[in-house]
């Protein structure tokens, strides 16, 4: 059994007075224990809210959350809120995308690192200091014990990221959510963190749940992908045969975007044309179709269902790509 | 941080300096002079004369300000024309009666208001916040004297339930080494005095914390509904902490960052002296006495009320900017 199994899951936003807004529209996929999974796609898609909803971290009167959510056989969506504060930090933690942001301006960084400690493990005082201190130099945080006395906006933003990680691992979770942890931070410490995390998930047995738009972090890091467009999966399969063979044109239209250093001087970028903002509803066709390359009018017909291929590739098109353009090869070292 | 504070002290010269001339020209501008109210209507023209020149007022105005400079120089304000006795006195008598009106107040607004303001902020859009929103704008809206009267009758006059003015019961016989009747109660062990200087204190209180109180639960509310909406809150959700955690440490703490200094400038408003409340309640703070000098024309009262009120504001903004960055550690002293 997976650690971690979303089904059909769906986040609708109402607002009085003006149409709900469903932002995620019954996505589903899993998470196997140890395993590295992606959740790729644009700003807007719906990725961020996914991993609130699978934290039960959106609340409010106008958040309507269906679907569910199954983890370690345990329902996330149907367990009392006291409940959930006990597995979060515990069992599930996350990470976030602005480091500055993320951190309390005011506590020093050695508090808010052994408030966890205290809060999940019981360790107080000198114990729990010691154990910071440890957590900090595990995840390269150096002179770890003068750290623990600085404030946020004393440390660089890798480091501010590096302290959060140190937080969120300092339980030695099952699942660990990454929503764009690199995406604030230079190229130079994208590759650090990056690295940090695979070394932390491989040596304690965490799952990973990686959310990202960047389609580099993903290839040097994920087991599966699963590629979300406008609250659905539109296509999900393991690393290679995604990136050897996209199958939707929107993963294509992704892959295609990446900027090349091989291509010819001058040539233009090829993003997707059009905006988020073209959608249709699922409801009337693939909402994808107004920005789609390979559109036809069977696009319009009804919303497209998932379909899988016998490699184990699963696509929500009716009209897939089948030739390929050269496949968009992202540097890999492994070959996992 | 003692440097900070060195300088801010210094910075107090210059302040001062403005302040006493500005007032200076400002007050003798003011029509009618201490004769006027010394002799009433009856005072002949050669008895006006007398009496300015025995007061030095038929001087040029720079005269007359450098003899006030020269003494405040040696901490001289000068005497009263009134009664007779030295400002300084005068307001060191009457000041710990407005300390502890105004402290009084502004416990009963922050103890009262920050809660008040977080619910609200928590249930924003509920029965709570409503209520809150609204009589906090109920609170600004009424005048004070007029909640004043409205508690003088209901809980003095018609409950009986407390003292309706004076800060202390007739009868009792009490030491007052410092000034400050519910202290001087505690220091001297009668303790019956202390309660019953307390008594008198709540009224009084309770009318002039109404705007505060006001200003604290707005100010609260719109600083928690901004934190709430802040990065570092999801994280804390995301560690599981329990939730008084959440609210103490990572909530409260950062939304309490305006309200301080908020609360900072309204306890140095009320320190100015709660005129209106004062008089409802025979309060004999700075206040009341600031009124009549003003009627009487008492220029060295008022120069020198007026002096030491801004000294008082600008310790309390200093207390403030220290306050602030013990708990804004972003904020350095310089």
């Amino acid at each position: 059994m997976s650690l971690l199994t979303v089904d059909e899951l769906t986040v609708t936003f109402t607002q009085r007075g003006k149409p709900d807004v469903r932002a995620v529209d019954g996505v589903s996929f899993t998470v196997d224990q140890g395993e590295v999974v992606g959740l790729v796609g644009e700003s807007g898609c719906g990725k961020s809210v996914t991993s609130l909803a699978l934290m039960r971290l959106l609340s409010g009167r106008n958040v309507k959350i269906g679907g569910s959510v199954v983890f370690d056989g345990i329902e996330l969506l149907k367990l009392r809120s006291e409940e959930m504060r006990d597995l979060r930090g515990s069992q599930l933690a996350m990470i976030f995308q602005d480091p500055l942001s993320s951190l309390n301006p005011v506590v020093p960084i050695g508090v808010q690192v052994t408030e966890i400690l205290t809060r999940h493990r019981k360790l107080r005082g000198e114990a729990a200091r010691k154990e910071a201190a440890v957590l900090l130099e595990k995840v390269g945080i150096p002179d770890p014990t003068r750290r623990l006395r600085e404030y946020p906006h004393q440390m660089s933003g890798g480091m501010r990221q590096r302290a959060l990680i140190a937080m969120a691992v300092a339980c030695a979770p099952r699942l660990l959510i990454a929503d764009e942890p690199t995406t604030a931070l230079d190229v130079t410490i994208q590759a650090q963190i990056l690295e940090l995390l695979k070394e932390l998930v491989d040596s304690q047995g965490t799952a990973l749940l990686m959310i990202t738009h960047d389609l580099g972090v993903v290839a040097g890091l994920c087991d599966d992908i699963n590629v979300l467009y406008a609250g659905k999966v539109v296509e999900a399969a393991a690393r290679r045969p995604l990136f050897a063979a996209p199958t939707h044109p929107y993963s294509v239209g992704l892959l295609n975007s990446i900027p090349r250093l091989d291509a010819p001087r001058g040539e233009p970028l090829k993003p997707i044309r059009g905006s988020v903002n073209d959608n249709i509803a699922w409801a009337d066709g693939c909402a994808f179709a107004p920005r789609c390359d390979h559109y036809t009018i069977e696009c319009l017909q009804g919303p497209p269902a998932l379909t899988e291929a016998l490699t184990g590739h699963r696509y929500r098109c009716v009209n897939p790509v089948t030739t390929h353009e050269p496949p968009a090869v992202i540097a890999t070292e492994d070959g996992r | 941080m003692l440097r900070f504070i060195v300088r801010r002290l210094l910075q107090l010269i210059p302040t001062l300096f403005g302040l006493s001339i500005l007032l200076f020209v400002w007050l003798h501008r003011l029509p009618g002079g201490p004769e006027a109210a010394i002799l009433g209507d009856r005072g002949t023209a050669q008895q006006r004369a007398e009496i300015r020149t025995t007061l030095g007022l038929d001087e040029p105005i720079w005269v007359q300000y450098g003899r006030f400079m020269k003494r405040l120089a040696s901490l001289d304000l000068g005497t009263s024309i009134q009664s007779g006795r030295p400002v300084t006195e005068e307001f060191f008598t009457r000041f710990p009666a407005t300390v502890e009106l105004a402290l009084t107040a502004m416990v009963i607004a922050t103890v009262v208001g920050i809660p008040l303001g977080y619910l609200a902020a928590r249930r924003r859009g509920g029965l709570l916040d409503f209520g809150a929103v609204t009589s906090s704008l109920v609170g600004i809206c009424v005048p004070v004297f007029f909640l004043a009267y409205l508690f003088k009758v209901i809980f003095a006059v018609n409950l009986g339930l407390l003292p309706s003015s004076g800060r202390q019961t007739p009868g009792i016989d009490a030491t007052h080494p410092t000034g400050f009747y519910v202290l001087d109660g505690l220091l001297t062990g009668e303790f019956d005095a202390s309660w019953d200087a307390f008594a008198h204190l709540i009224l009084p209180g309770l009318a002039l914390s109404s705007i505060p109180l006001a200003i604290i639960v707005r100010m609260t509310r719109a600083s928690v509904l901004e934190v709430l909406g802040e990065d570092y809150v999801r994280t804390a959700e995301a560690k599981g902490l329990q939730e008084n955690t959440v609210r103490v440490r990572h909530v409260l703490r950062n939304a309490m960052l305006p309200v301080v200094t908020a609360i900072g400038l309204l306890t140095g408003g009320l320190l100015s002296g709660a005129v209106l409340t004062e008089s409802v309640f025979a309060f004999g703070g700075i206040g009341s006495f600031i009124r009549t000098a003003i009627d009487f024309r008492d220029y060295p009262v008022l120069m020198g009320f007026i002096m030491l009120i801004a000294t008082t504001y600008v310790l309390i903004n200093l207390l403030v900017d220290i306050s602030y960055s013990v708990l804004d550690p972003r904020v350095r002293v310089r």
